[in-house]
């Protein structure tokens, strides 16, 4: 018998991917393709939605093509998206009314300093389990609704629908302006501030504060079960999967029972522990977001945390102040000294997000002397992630009281040995990294394979795992570093009261 | 500009000894007085032109290497190796390791597990013998200096056979394991890793304990691909 394959689109910030994998998570073929980033004006960042959509078809026919000279067939898609990015398009014409609001865009600053300022803005967190913020997708659509000319009539006369990526790919995908079907995944929803977190439906009370008509939003449904049949892609292939991305890549990571955890070390990074099917009330720092539902079953929930500032702080020392030629080259330079020689740095380049979430911080390097040379700095850079991924966890573990038994680990700065021991030791507990780095996109092929019944059930997806690196603490640096956490956080109190000025 | 063209001299007539040559040897070579040879020895060898071995005789050093390759760090050479050697672990089930040579010491930068969620322990940093691994192996018989090369038993004959073939088998450094191991280039084509697997007997020999031909073929092609993704296009 043929083997089966899944097809995965990783919608992301950069570009959009697609990886065939195989039955074992093994891929058979990928194909990736950059989309262009705009910057209107400062703060504001936007993708194109037709070149992201003309980018889906092309690699997802490419890597099904390179993928049809192997034995298997691709018997479903899912897909992965980079998060909060707000798009709306008329419905008559699929032709979006401006262009993508990304996720890193801040132009609806002063509209969320207004909406938190109302008298019933209590009504934002107790719902959607998330303090109202700019961050997430609501605001950027009613940015949109105020903005653009006539956007708000044509939305309340139903000419007008809302999407995350996700959606839009799968609107397109199965059919566009025929026939194509209008919907979102749980966990993209639980990103809007619209949905009620508990009962997983749009919450009528949040559309009015928010001012949101509910004709333009799709419909939601569980991350893993049938959305649609692409026919967009040569052969009609069943869509079973769809997940935002950092949840996509805690399911890669085949992290399904409470206090598993995951890491992505990328440009930022985003810390994600499965807290099982109820919801954590956090006052901590963390936030509480739907993790994955698999169709017919409770949802399952995460907690969150999203540092801004991670392999960014290595991009500024290659490309600010030229001390190395290559991302990986600081390791080397932090290995020609012992210690960060005293010397930390806070990375708030535009303020700390989670557990701090001080807008106004800025960046600090706090205990310079002659002593310090640019390999304590190189040190100092790869602690900064260190102990902002403490920072989280014991965030974390104050929300929902759930033990870290390890911290599962990818991206791109997981070959940095010096990082990763240094994380193990900054938070006792072992950090592995599995064999598959793309967890993302084996997250979408997972979902959309488990519902078609490519896996039985989430302990044959569990059995692909397999660990390529373990670091584990060392007890006496464990505690050296317990030691010298105060330190860090003294920092951080400083780099938020330099920003209050 | 004479002295350049002095140290040119003494570094053809090192480079065509097809061993290591004593500072008389190389005086009397290029027509030099001993004390005039010996001063731009000393200057080679604080660029790493010329290395001298425990007898204080010459050979080819690490920095014309360097001069050949582009100097090519060992944490980029991970990362961007990092994908193909994980790969090369799913689909062998092996443990891969990937060797540099750091004067004549064979280093351990990239290690991944085998993929049977069995306890290891990452052995980056690791030092292993040249002359009983299959990394050292090939890092040995590419390497451009003679002093490195000449670690090996068997000399000229070993060294010509892993060069010819283009992979090296050998027990590995773990006692009951076989290592397998073909050379990674940089974008000159000189050979700057090793890049291999290792594992039981069983499971990388075959009947007449040959390496498995499916073994070598995923050693070799994975090598290439890491040559590639360093810019290597022979």
């Amino acid at each position: 018998m043929a083997d089966r394959y899944v097809l995965a689109v990783d919608q992301g910030t950069t570009s959009t991917r697609s990886i065939v994998f195989d039955r074992s998570g093994r891929m058979v073929s990928v194909r990736q393709r950059e989309h262009r980033q705009w910057f209107p004006r400062p703060g504001w960042v936007e993708h194109d939605p037709m070149e992201i959509w003309a980018n889906t078809q092309r690699t997802a026919a490419q890597a099904l093509r390179d993928a049809a000279s192997s034995a298997g067939e691709v018997v479903a898609v899912g897909i992965a998206n980079q998060r909060e990015t707000t798009v709306v398009w008329e419905r008559a014409t699929g032709r979006p009314i401006t262009r993508a609001i990304v996720w890193q865009d801040t132009r609806t600053a002063d509209l969320v300093t207004r909406l938190a300022a109302r008298p019933d803005a209590g009504v934002v967190r107790e719902r959607s389990g998330m303090d109202i913020a700019g961050y997430f997708a609501g605001p950027r659509l009613r940015w949109v609704l105020d903005s653009v000319p006539r956007a708000r009539e044509r939305a309340d006369r139903g000419e007008l629908l809302f999407g995350t990526m996700e959606t839009w790919l799968i609107w397109n995908l199965t059919g566009g302006t025929d026939g194509g079907v209008h919907v979102t995944d749980v966990t993209n929803a639980s990103r809007t501030s619209l949905m009620d977190v508990r009962t997983c439906r749009w919450d009528p009370e949040l559309l009015a504060f928010f001012g949101i008509p509910e004709t333009m939003l799709p419909e939601i449904r569980p991350s893993v079960g049938v959305l649609g049949t692409a026919s967009a892609l040569g052969q009609p292939i069943p869509i079973t999967g769809a997940l935002g991305d950092q949840q996509a890549a805690l399911f890669g990571q085949t992290c399904f029972a409470p206090g598993e955890a995951k890491c992505t070390y990328g440009t930022g990074s985003f810390l994600l522990q499965n807290t099982g099917t109820e919801l954590v009330h956090t006052r901590s720092g963390s936030i509480s977001t739907v993790a994955y539902q698999l169709t017919g079953e409770p949802v399952h929930y995460a907690l969150e945390g999203s540092v801004a500032v991670a392999g960014a702080l290595v991009q500024w020392l290659r490309d600010a102040l030229g001390l190395i030629a290559t991302a990986p080259e600081v390791e080397t330079l932090a290995r020609t000294v012992e210690d960060n020689g005293g010397c930390y740095v806070v990375p708030a380049f535009s303020g700390l997000l989670a557990p701090h979430w001080r807008g106004e911080a800025r960046g600090m390097i706090a205990g310079l002397t002659g002593y310090v040379t640019k390999g304590h700095l190189a040190r100092a850079v790869l602690e900064a992630t260190g102990w902002q991924t403490r920072d989280v966890v014991v965030a974390m573990a104050a929300d929902s009281g759930l033990q870290l038994p390890a911290l599962r680990v990818d991206g791109g700065m997981t070959t940095n040995n010096l990082l990763m021991q240094f994380v193990a030791d900054a938070l006792d507990t072992p950090v592995v990294r599995p064999m598959v780095g793309e967890t993302v996109s084996l997250g979408a092929a997972y979902a959309a394979g488990l519902a078609v019944g490519l896996w039985a059930d989430v302990e044959a997806l569990r059995r692909n795992w397999h660990r390529s690196a373990q670091w584990s603490p060392v007890p006496a640096r464990a505690a050296q570093l317990s030691a010298e956490y105060p330190t860090w956080e003294k920092a951080v109190r400083l780099s938020i009261a330099w920003g209050d000025g | 500009m004479q002295s350049l063209e002095r140290a040119a001299a003494i570094l053809q007539v090192v480079a065509g000894s097809g061993g290591t040559l004593g500072v008389t040897d190389i005086a009397a070579a290029v027509g030099l007085p001993k004390t005039t040879a010996h001063s731009l020895l000393r200057t080679l060898l604080g660029v790493r032109f010329v290395e001298q071995d425990h007898q204080g005789r010459y050979a080819l050093g690490q920095g014309l290497l360097r001069l050949g390759a582009g100097h090519l760090d060992v944490n980029e050479l991970r990362s961007r190796a990092s994908n193909w050697a994980d790969a090369l672990a799913s689909r062998s089930g092996q443990a891969v390791r990937l060797a540099t040579l750091d004067g004549d010491r064979v280093v351990v930068v990239h290690h991944v597990f085998r993929p049977d969620d069995s306890v290891q322990v990452l052995d980056v940093g690791t030092v292993l013998p040249a002359d009983r691994t299959a990394l050292g192996r090939v890092l040995v018989a590419f390497a451009p200096h003679r002093s490195v090369r000449g670690v090996v038993d068997g000399g000229r004959a070993e060294v010509t056979a892993v060069r010819t073939q283009g992979w090296a088998v050998e027990d590995g450094h773990l006692p009951g394991t076989v290592g397998l191991a073909a050379p990674v280039r940089g974008s000159t084509g000189l050979v700057v890793a090793a890049l291999g697997i290792t594992g039981p007997p069983e499971a990388v020999l075959d009947g007449a304990r040959r390496p498995r031909g499916r073994l070598v073929a995923m050693v070799v092609e994975s090598a290439q691909s890491v040559s590639r993704e360093l810019g290597w296009h022979g």
